[in-house]
């Protein structure tokens, strides 16, 4: 044993205040179950829940929502999404284009609006889009309805699909520009054969993203004076809910967005991945 | 004659920063001539003037005696006339093989979509990738994926090609491949301006050798001469280093 080299020889390992990390570890995370497990009981144990179930989750009240749910509201909703993201898109593009501009003054054009519309509440734009017939005697958005609502969440979306296509034109790289320019291209001809397609690309997933997001605003239509034909899922689901005076048709409003807005997001981190 | 290249007194700075200090000199019809020097020398940056990719702060260009540096040129005619290869391949990467060497055809030259793709089939063919028509770029290695560069700017018929170190980016059992078209081509008589650190290249192609250091040319001649007896002492220090790397 004597002539054994020291440096092989097997040291304790270092202790510090008694307890060893493995089992600090095991200890605080017993403590964080035991926390779960009293909230859970608690929540159990003092919740209403015939109350609960009476208010949010009578099927009944739930049965009055159909079909007008699927027919009108969630038509409207889709309709407003839908049109307020093509608005969007057009107009995001057009920002973007602007803001990247060697013109100085549109790219100041261009970065006064999307701060402007970036940093407002959507429910501001709203209002202020009721007010329009005021300001312009005369005037009327075209569409209606449709068109206000359209054209508020447009507005508004422009201005964030604005920055996700800066992002993406600036991410296609320099020699694809260069490549199409020494191929004798004009700069606009390049610009709509080569880098919009690869940029319309890139952003796609970002985009599907800005559609839940829009699809969530359209509730603001809500705030517009809206005619029954006109509604969308917030206040179809707000206006039976006062009616019977139970919140269950606003969570039957909720479940049908998430219908929708959770495979959207599920479709956006696939597209991400590939 | 006219000059298929007349650069005269070229100055190009980026910044404080001067990359090219004075360089004179042309290219005839049907010549090839390849650029040597090492890195940061100005030589990439000497290949992009010649079609304005970098605008000179100060000098002419002529390519084939219109002077591209006249602000009123219609550089994008110019450009239609020289075909360019570059470092990176810069195909574009949302179109297959074929397209790639068809949109500017119909784009640029207003070709129709059938003759456009004959054309096209006829010199991805002639390059040796003829049966990557249907692939994307990512989908090709990087060999072929410069001989689709190649197909690309052959298809419009350009008078003069001008290639940026096309195998600089290759694994090198893919160099060859590349470098057998160029060949190819440069016995076609296509007059080829190639900036390159492929000696064996420049000595058996080129119909003459510039070697550049520090933003100036410092000699210029047959390879016979630029590789095998070179006058000056930078150029024999890089000759050195590029054909003994290990000293």
């Amino acid at each position: 044993m004597a002539d054994q080299p020291r440096t092989a020889e097997a040291r304790p390992a270092p202790r510090g205040s008694g307890l060893s990390p493995r089992k600090k570890q095991r200890i605080s995370r017993s403590i964080q179950y035991a926390l779960l497990v009293a909230a859970v009981v608690a929540f159990f144990f003092y919740a209403d829940w015939p109350s609960l179930a009476q208010n949010f989750a009578k099927l009944d009240v739930a049965e009055k929502a159909l079909p007008d749910l699927f027919t009108i509201a969630l038509k409207n909703t889709i309709v407003y999404a839908v049109g307020g993201f093509a608005v969007s898109f057009v107009f995001g593009l057009l920002l973007a284009l602007m803001r990247l501009s060697s013109v100085k003054p549109y790219r100041w054009i261009a970065i006064v609006y999307i701060e402007i519309f970036r940093g407002l509440p959507a429910l501001l734009i709203f209002l202020m889009i009721t007010f329009l017939p005021l300001a312009l005697p005369g005037f009327e958005v075209p569409g209606g309805t449709y068109g206000q609502g359209i054209l508020g969440l447009g507005l508004v979306g422009s201005a964030y699909m604005a920055e996700v296509f800066r992002a993406g034109l600036q991410a296609v790289p320099k020699g694809q520009t260069e490549a199409a320019r020494s191929l004798g291209m004009s700069s606009g001809r390049a610009l709509v054969t080569v880098v919009i397609p690869q940029a319309i690309r890139m952003v796609i997933p970002p985009t599907t993203n800005q559609f839940v997001a829009l699809l969530k605003d359209s509730s603001l239509v809500l705030f517009l004076g809206v005619s029954a034909e006109y509604v969308e899922l917030a206040k179809f689901g707000n206006d039976l809910a006062s009616q019977y005076a139970n919140a269950t048709p606003i969570m039957v409003a909720g479940v049908t967005y998430l219908i929708v807005t959770i495979p959207l997001g599920y479709l956006a981190t696939r597209l991400e991945k590939r | 004659m006219t000059h298929a290249i007349d650069v005269r007194d070229l100055h190009k700075h980026f910044g404080n920063n001067e990359v090219l200090k004075g360089i004179d000199f042309t290219v005839e019809p049907g010549q090839v001539v390849c650029v040597i020097g090492p890195s940061g020398s100005g030589k990439s940056t000497l290949l992009r003037c010649v079609n304005l990719l970098e605008t000179p702060t100060r000098g002419r260009v002529f390519v084939e005696g219109v002077e591209i540096t006249d602000p009123d040129v219609d550089i994008d005619a110019v450009r239609r006339r020289i075909g360019m290869v570059f470092q990176q391949f810069n195909l574009f990467p949302h179109m297959s093989a074929l397209q790639n060497v068809m949109i500017a055809q119909q784009r640029v030259l207003k070709r129709g979509r059938k003759e456009a793709e004959v054309v096209a089939r006829e010199n991805l063919e002639k390059v040796g990738v003829g049966a990557k028509c249907d692939a994307r770029p990512a989908q090709l290695s990087g060999g072929q994926q410069q001989r689709v560069a190649i197909a690309r700017a052959l298809a419009m018929n350009p008078d003069l090609m001008l290639f940026d170190e096309p195998t600089s980016a290759l694994d090198p059992e893919l160099v060859g491949d590349v470098l057998t078209v160029m060949r190819k081509l440069a016995e076609e008589g296509m007059t080829m301006l190639v900036v390159t650190h492929e000696m064996g290249f420049a000595r058996d192609v080129a119909d003459r050798v510039v070697f550049m250091d520090g933003g100036v040319i410092v000699e210029d001649g047959p390879p016979s001469q630029v590789i095998g007896d070179p006058q000056h002492e930078r150029t024999r220090a890089f000759l050195r280093r590029v054909l003994h790397p290990e000293g």
